[in-house]
């Protein structure tokens, strides 16, 4: 790793300030991407600037509509949340199956969201449960927040606060996952909510979309034999030494099946 | 640049112990090369086998993938706070009892997890949820079945049982 200033801050306006006094900064989330990525020498910032002391970016909020989780709460805290497994058990299960535990003691949701992994999980249950992304400045609807591979809606300077996702009647979310990673080959989160049945797709494209074929065979009802004749676009597909393009686009069927059918 | 210099306070099995590291120095040397506490291992260096857990405020972390100025202020338990003198800890009786390691460099962070997991879910652990709770730690010699066995024993024991 190449040397780099430190700095902890204590207030998002602080860290905001000290991004933009730093030659080229970085906001530290949990570090489990980042780290790694600035070993490899992928990443070189001047200055990290640590989040974990911004007490306002932690802890999660529940009301009868919506959940609302700070950037900082970990994936272990999502998954043992009382309030996140009551409302909806569907997130608590994607949160607990990232990575691993000792990953997920660390890793944490704003950092999931603003790396945009293409084969991140909680990408795919922003889209679906058509979440609101808040940040220091505004508020980004998840549909607008995923832009491409690693690339988000975010300006450099922007520091996610939360992110509320509405309460679904139903949910599920199905990853067929690398036995080695545990990151998502296909993951597809589907849910039933106020504005109709959505799907949010990950680790099948560059970036995380929304499953707009499957939403439209599914027709507002709940079920998966609707699927078997989509027809979905294996050239848009990831292609690597995992999972070819065609494997992907007939994972990404199998998984949204095996998803509406838990949500019955 | 400059080496960015910062110190650190921490308390690592129940001592307290300060440092000046660079800002860059992750919290697995700082462990093993300014505290001498080299029970805690290096294996893959890329967040993906387990060697390196310590347990940071009672939670399992990989200690490579934290640097040491984060730990700044925390409390530490390494594989050396565990034993009470020549007396093991049950987790580690257990692994002893059942030949839970062949070469035994996974040994530490396997350990170190496991009180990870006995924390989060209680003394009386079924082989899936070992398994499943072992998935961010690597073994190449044992197979693995003897881990799950001296996991599930040292659970117990922990509890009073045996």
């Amino acid at each position: 790793m190449y040397e780099f200033n430190y700095q902890k801050v204590e207030s998002v306006s602080a860290a905001v300030a000290a991004l933009k006094n730093a030659d080229d900064g970085k906001f530290l989330a949990g570090g489990q991407t980042m780290l790694p990525t600035m070993k490899h020498r992928l990443a070189s910032p001047s200055d990290v600037i640590d989040l974990s002391g911004i007490a306002e970016l932690k802890g999660i909020k529940a009301s009868a509509d919506t959940v609302t989780i700070g950037a900082m709460t970990t994936h272990a805290e999502v998954a043992a949340s009382p309030e996140v497994q009551k409302a909806i058990p569907a997130l608590a299960g994607l949160a607990g199956n990232i990575g691993d535990p000792a990953v997920r003691n660390r890793g944490t949701l704003g950092g999931s969201i603003a790396n945009n992994d293409p084969a991140a999980d909680y990408p795919a249950a922003v889209i679906a449960l058509g979440a609101t992304v808040k940040t220091d400045r505004r508020e980004i609807a998840g549909d607008d927040f995923f832009t491409g591979m690693f690339e988000t809606a975010l300006e450099e300077d922007e520091i996610i606060v939360s992110v509320s996702f509405p309460v679904p009647r139903a949910a599920a979310y199905m990853k067929f996952e690398n036995p080695a990673s545990r990151y998502a080959i296909v993951g597809v989160f589907v849910a039933e909510t106020s504005d109709g049945i959505r799907i949010g797709v990950t680790g099948a494209t560059p970036c995380a979309h929304r499953g707009l074929r499957l939403e439209a065979a599914l027709a507002g009802k709940l079920d998966s034999a609707a699927l078997d004749s989509v027809e979905l676009p294996v050239d848009k597909m990831n292609s690597d030494i995992h999972a070819s393009a065609e494997y992907r686009a007939h994972l990404v069927k199998v998984m949204a099946k095996r998803a509406v059918d838990a949500c019955n | 640049m400059a080496a960015d210099k910062q110190s650190v306070n921490m308390t690592v099995n129940g001592k307290p112990v300060s440092g000046e590291v660079e800002s860059r120095t992750l919290l697995v040397h700082f462990l093993r090369e300014n505290l001498r506490l080299t029970g805690t291992h290096v294996g893959c260096d890329t967040s993906q086998c387990g060697a390196c857990v310590v347990l940071v405020n009672g939670k399992s972390v990989k200690s490579c993938t934290m640097l040491a100025v984060q730990a700044d202020g925390a409390e530490l338990v390494t594989i050396e706070g565990l034993a009470n003198g020549s007396e093991l800890h049950p987790m580690q009786q257990a692994f002893m009892d059942n030949h839970g390691l062949q070469c035994g460099f996974c040994t530490p962070g396997m350990i170190m997890s496991a009180l990870d997991i006995v924390n989060r879910n209680g003394n009386d652990l079924d082989e899936a949820t070992v398994r499943k709770e072992l998935e961010g730690n690597i073994c190449r010699c044992t197979g693995y079945h003897n881990i799950v066995k001296a996991v599930q024993a040292g659970a117990k024991a922990m509890g009073g049982g045996s």
